[in-house]
């Protein structure tokens, strides 16, 4: 593989401009300075607790995500095309899926083919014809951005339905402030903290025509047990609202209560971080103690708001991604500012002619995968991988997209050798309201710590970073 | 607040009440003894330690022996007792982790260290006395901070306040059972004024609520059995009498009652109780029979949890 772009040495002639600072101090100081200060960040973030679950792992329970001191860093025009590009793929994402539940315009313009939408498991009937108030149906997006080159970001992913790491973007802050201020000292980065009051009003904006003129909002949590709910309970607490979970709310006449030590309180506006199979055991899943029975009953009747709506999936799907350049024309007859990466359809024959006969240079993924699980990194895989991968694609050709492996940028990261490249991912979150998209300048960067390596999955060895947009 | 949020908390102080309560009991009968066996007598005090625990029965389904090392595991480190100070910090980290909105950050890094720091004396026991002592030690620390959190960092709202009831409805159940196993030393027909055995067996029980010094500065006197029950049950003045516990009560459930503009059976039978107790005197108590006035008491008090469950926290 060719070298990558790398964030603070481009193609290794002079540093970029915005890293000019971070590099005059990282020559002044003391290596063993880093490692102290490393040590001591981990240690804060035992203490607080930020910790996640991985799943399947009995000894692990409670893991921390690795944190790397060195910020990731970004100048106040590589951002502003970043933020241009992402207001308008969520616009597109909240535009298409109102038309896939409503009118279809786009099935009938024979831009996306039907059975990929009436097929797909995440597409939820129960949607067709429902109105959500202000046509939001993504007001908290985490879009995934990948580098190879100075010039363009790529969507790896959109994620569309409950997606987690904001947290990380603040405590990381946090963190870095009070480990290194004399760095700040030295740049003008853009602040990350009022990240939960624009979420806030971004979901009391969305509060439903019943509510009073306060609604009430609550994060529903599926539980301690989950792999984000240091997470939930961390923004519940920013946010200064109720942490509930399925057994804390009840559905009387088509209304949202919960149980209060002063009675039944009524709920206005839930930003859930519960998949929709197990939101409401009488309409999905009904093995699910997770939900809330009736709730989508409540949800139909218009009386309570779900951020993000129900059905999401069907937007940041991966076989819908590679349709999103001609959605993003569809529906705002613009160029895309944020490119794609260029995606293989198994579903079409030629398409999967050609990943089959190229499977070891290949990434090749599940539709339905998520956290860097079930999926083929060709170039790193044994030969018996590949062929075991590829009975697996033959027989469900339509559950795969391939990918070209892709040299994602990399950043400088402190390693057991001193400073390395590593390659890095950026998720953004994007919150939308009833009149307008707002962007916190920054998002988490994750970090793919073994050296080569491309999963930046926190579950699979991943770690994350400060992300700095200086301003001008 | 939310209920479970409410319930949690409620149980959260009371796995901390208890665990330093396990600690102390385990500390003072350590104390006891070590003691040359002319003063403690025939009576098992490792017995009376898991009594007072209120482990009596569920020991024996995991020992055939009541003596210090089966004791002090059951009590300490088992994971198979229900209330043993390992679950109870285990017990008391989860209800934080899942009310952590509604903890101070104070509160919540009491908890946190303390289980990050037990997670050792877990995987590898303690080896010696000493470490024995260090844990305890801990532990009781651990309690205090938390308390101290508390009192400090909480905002004075229903959440302090349940918070406080979850402390004395345990801290009233744990001073009642001492008073439960061992009633029988601190009647005042089976004094034998100044015969050992039963010095240290009083000193022992008034180590076990931290009242020993106390003691002396309330009466100026030598021990005395009719006056150290005295102390435990009416003294208003010693923060783990009964008493006490229910002055506190009292107090925490009205300021509910008028926050939620709402008085109701809890607030009733609290008051209840501590009427009672502040008509009550000694004589009175010891002529009716201070077991059954005890065991009245443990009832009374349970049952005022359980009304305080249905009112407040489902």
């Amino acid at each position: 593989m060719a070298v990558a772009f790398d964030e603070m040495n481009g193609l290794g002639e002079d540093i970029r401009p915005a890293y000019q600072e971070l590099s005059r101090w990282l020559k002044e100081t003391q290596p063993d300075a880093l490692e102290y200060r490393r040590q001591e960040a981990e240690l804060l973030f035992r203490r607080i607790g930020i910790t996640f679950a991985v799943y399947g792992d009995a000894a692990a329970q409670e893991r921390l995500i690795p944190f790397d001191v060195i910020p990731r860093i970004m100048s106040a025009k590589e951002w502003t095309l970043l933020e241009n590009g992402l207001k308008q793929r969520v616009l597109a994402l909240n535009m298409f899926l109102k038309d896939i539940y409503h009118g279809r315009d786009i099935l009938r313009a024979n831009i996306i083919p039907e059975d990929l939408i009436f097929q797909n498991p995440v597409f939820r009937p129960e949607m067709n014809g429902q109105n959500v108030p202000h046509d939001v149906y993504v007001h908290i997006a985490g879009i995934d951005i990948i580098r190879t080159d100075p010039e363009n970001f790529i969507v790896l992913e959109d994620n569309a339905r409950t997606p987690s790491g904001v947290s990380y973007m603040l405590e990381n802050r946090e963190i870095m402030m009070r480990l290194f201020p004399d760095l700040f000292a030295r740049h003008r980065v853009a602040p990350v903290e009022r990240y939960p009051d624009e979420l806030l009003s971004a979901l009391r904006s969305v509060a439903p025509h019943s509510a009073s003129a306060e609604p009430t909002v609550a994060l529903m949590t599926p539980g301690v047990y989950n792999s984000a709910y240091y997470e939930h309970s961390f923004l519940a607490d920013k946010l200064g609202i109720e942490l509930v979970e399925g057994r804390d709310l009840i559905v009387k006449n088509d209304e949202v209560f919960m149980r209060t030590t002063e009675g039944l309180k009524r709920v206005d506006v839930i930003y859930r971080r519960v998949d929709d199979d197990f939101l409401d055991p009488l309409t999905f899943r009904p093995d699910s103690a997770l939900g809330v029975p009736g709730l989508m009953s409540a949800y139909a009747a218009g009386n309570i708001t779900l951020a993000n709506a129900v059905g999401t999936g069907i937007a940041d799907d991966k076989a819908i991604y590679s349709y999103m350049p001609d959605i993003v024309k569809f529906y705002l007859s613009e160029e895309p500012i944020l490119k794609n990466v260029q995606t293989w359809r198994c579903r079409e024959p030629q398409d999967l002619s050609y990943v089959l006969d190229n499977l070891a240079d290949l990434v090749v993924k599940e539709v339905h995968g998520s956290g860097g699980y079930g999926m083929l990194i060709g170039p790193a895989a044994t030969k018996a991988t590949i062929e075991a991968f590829r009975d697996k694609l033959k027989r469900e050709p339509e559950g795969f997209i391939a990918q070209p492996t892709l040299a994602l940028s990399t950043c400088p990261t402190c390693t057991d050798k001193g400073l390395a490249p590593r390659h890095v991912d950026l998720r953004p979150f994007v919150l939308t309201g009833s009149s307008h998209t707002t962007i916190v300048p920054g998002g988490l960067t994750r970090v793919a710590l073994k050296e080569g390596s491309l999963v930046v999955n926190s579950s699979q060895g991943g770690g994350t970073k400060d992300t700095w947009i200086l301003s001008e | 607040m939310l209920s479970r949020t409410a319930e949690n908390l409620f149980w959260l102080a009371r796995y901390v009440e208890r665990a330093e309560y396990l600690a102390r009991t385990i500390d003072a009968t350590l104390r006891v003894t070590a003691l040359p066996a002319a003063y403690i007598g025939k009576t098992n005090e490792w017995d009376s330690a898991l009594l007072t625990a209120g482990v009596g029965s569920s020991f024996y389904d995991h020992y055939p022996e009541a003596n210090e090392q089966n004791v002090i595991e059951y009590l300490s480190f088992s994971a198979e007792n229900p209330s043993s100070i390992k679950n109870c910090i285990e017990s008391a980290r989860l209800n934080s982790r899942s009310v952590r909105t509604a903890l101070t950050s104070e509160m919540w890094d009491t908890i946190n260290s303390a289980w990050i720091e037990l997670q050792a004396v877990w995987n590898k026991g303690t080896a010696n006395r000493e470490d024995l002592a260090k844990f305890l030690r801990f532990v009781q620390e651990t309690s205090l901070r938390f308390d101290g959190s508390a009192y400090r960092t909480m905002l004075r709202n229903d959440a302090y306040w349940f918070s406080r009831i979850g402390v004395h409805l345990e801290r009233a159940d744990n001073t009642a059972r001492i008073l439960d196993v061992k009633y029988h030393v601190l009647l005042p027909e089976e004094e034998h004024v100044g015969g050992p055995l039963d010095y240290y067996q009083w000193t022992s029980i008034l180590r076990s609520v931290s009242a020993l010094t106390a003691y002396h500065w309330v009466y100026r006197e030598t021990l005395k059995p009719w006056l150290i029950a005295d102390l435990l049950i009416l003294n208003d003045t010693l923060p783990r009498s009964l008493a006490s516990c229910y002055s506190n009560l009292v107090r925490n459930l009205d300021q509910i009652g008028v926050a939620y503009g709402r008085q109701g059976a809890a607030q009733r039978h609290a008051r209840g109780i501590r009427n009672r107790l502040e008509h009550s005197h000694m004589d009175d108590i010891f002529q009716h029979g201070v077991h059954e006035f005890i065991q009245e008491f443990i009832a009374d008090n349970s049952r005022l949890g359980e009304i305080i469950t249905k009112q407040y926290l489902i």
